[in-house]
């Protein structure tokens, strides 16, 4: 939050208007930089409808970054961000942060600050408090819940809000096997009832039964971007981006 | 020695046996201290709250506007809100000098800046860390600030106890703007300073008990709401070190 992008060269441009060769967003030349850092580079990216696409890459090569871009948390120093302003979005962060107030304030919150009234509001979070099994669990304290539950919890206050895009940034990193499993099922349902993923794995297993689409970063460049068979069947990636598949090497090791 | 330990007896004696005019020193020293503390806690809470989530052009010069604040003497703000009130002063129509609500007015510039600065502390160290997914919800940074002021209520009701225990342990301020008139602005500093002045050592000795008690008490109420907040959240602790001193 506190780290503003340096401008660069070009100066930025963020539209709100449906991109005009489709897709929901759509990202040309962007770059962010933090000091001298440099978190992106000239990316170049079209997310369609429907699509679960996973970016992974290692620690620090960009996949943070690029989801605050997406998800309008941080503003480009270069390139052009164009989306829709219809488009409603939502975004799942790796330990989601709760109000020291009951599971279904919680998400009732997340309603009232899109302008839905409080009364409505509190209705639809315990609909979706429902969606992800934690209904029993709507009074409870969500300071109180476990890893999974807050997850969980995380996951009911995005649904509810009923984007169409939904960001998730490494959602199931800090959670154990069976929590993971959930939050997994959880993403999938919700890419089965047709909204569209975009979310950072480290989890390769995870990216291959949740993905349709792989964007590998390192160092703030896309070094690939393929349909998940594709990325996977390691013949074609070799050829596709020889720094995918030496990651991919490293982390299947 | 002998003395001390008589003035002690006698201190403890006062204390003990119902005395009005030990009381109503008392009283009003509390009466103004709360007051005092409530205007600045409802003026500083908020304003520190926004500092905090807020990322506003020359904010570190505001902060370190603030930080200063917290280290003016009470005798300079006695002094300068001596200067407002009195009868050439901007504010002299009021009429206020030597009464309860110029000590009130000098206590409440006192602790705004401690309440402003701790709560800044509070809400920007969560404003950091979880500040974003707020964000992302569609709170902007006054909704943000609110909203994890709200949440970390427990840790500013330590603030707010902190600021209490700065007001009414002061002098400055108070005898410069109250005049320390008996039984109208004499509160337990001012007449602790006055009674030792004249060597009434019972007298300020007992009122030193009382305003040792006052803080002692607050000091464990500020262990006893840590603990039970801690008790109460999981979370790792944002409280600030709300120690009082006088």
């Amino acid at each position: 939050m506190n780290s503003q992008p340096a401008a660069l060269d070009a100066p930025p441009s963020v539209a709100t208007r449906a991109p005009a060769h489709g897709g929901l967003i759509r990202l040309q030349g962007v770059g962010v930089a933090f000091g001298a850092v440099q978190a992106l580079q000239g990316v170049d990216l079209r997310i369609e409808a429907g699509e679960r696409l996973a970016l992974i890459g290692a620690n620090g090569s960009g996949k943070s970054t690029l989801l605050r871009v997406l998800n309008g948390l941080l503003e480009p120093g270069c390139g052009t961000l164009l989306r829709d302003a219809a488009s409603r979005q939502a975004m799942v962060f790796q330990r989601p942060y709760m109000l020291r107030t009951s599971s279904l304030n919680n998400v009732a919150l997340a309603l009232w600050l899109r302008g839905v009234r409080w009364r409505e509001a509190r209705e639809q979070a315990l609909a979706a408090l429902a969606r992800v099994g934690l209904a029993e669990l709507a009074l409870r304290s969500a300071r109180t819940l476990s890893g999974g539950q807050q997850q969980r919890l995380a996951l009911a206050r995005a649904w509810a809000l009923q984007p169409q895009v939904l960001f998730l940034d490494e959602p199931t990193a800090s959670l154990d096997p069976h929590a993971k499993r959930e939050v997994e099922a959880l993403m999938a349902s919700f890419a089965q009832a047709g909204m569209t993923l975009v979310f950072a794995s480290h989890n390769l297993g995870q990216v291959k039964r949740l993905a349709s689409r792989v964007v590998y970063l390192e160092q703030g460049l896309i070094r690939a971007d393929a349909p998940v068979e594709q990325f996977f069947d390691r013949s074609r990636l070799a050829g596709l981006s020889p720094e995918a598949d030496l990651f991919v090497k490293g982390e299947s090791a | 020695m002998g003395s001390f330990s008589e003035s002690l007896a006698l201190a403890l004696h006062l204390v003990l046996a119902p005395d009005p005019t030990l009381a109503s020193i008392v009283f009003r020293s509390l009466g103004i201290s709360a007051t005092a503390c409530a205007i600045a806690c409802a003026l500083g809470l908020l304003l520190g709250a926004w500092i905090g989530a807020a990322r506003i052009r020359g904010r570190g010069a505001v902060l370190a506007l603030l930080n200063t604040a917290l280290a003016v003497p009470s005798v300079v703000v006695g002094l300068v809100v001596y200067l407002l009130l009195s009868r050439s002063g901007p504010l002299g129509w009021l009429g206020w000098l030597y009464s309860f609500p110029a000590m009130v007015l000098a206590q409440s510039i006192l602790v705004l800046p401690v309440a402003a600065a701790l709560t800044r502390q509070v809400v920007e160290d969560v404003d950091q860390q979880h500040g974003e997914q707020l964000a992302s919800m569609g709170a902007g940074s006054l909704l943000r600030s609110l909203l994890i002021a709200w949440d970390e209520r427990y840790a500013l009701l330590m603030v707010v106890i902190a600021c209490f225990g700065r007001a009414i342990s002061e002098v400055g301020a108070v005898m410069i703007v109250g005049g320390n008139i008996d039984g109208f602005t004499r509160v337990m500093t001012t007449a602790i300073a006055l009674e030792t002045s004249k060597g009434d050592l019972p007298l300020a000795l007992g009122l030193g008990i009382v305003l040792l008690s006052v803080v002692l008490v607050l000091n464990a109420l500020v262990v006893v709401l840590r603990r039970w907040r801690l008790g109460r959240s999981e979370g790792p602790a944002m409280v600030p070190s709300a120690g009082i001193s006088g």
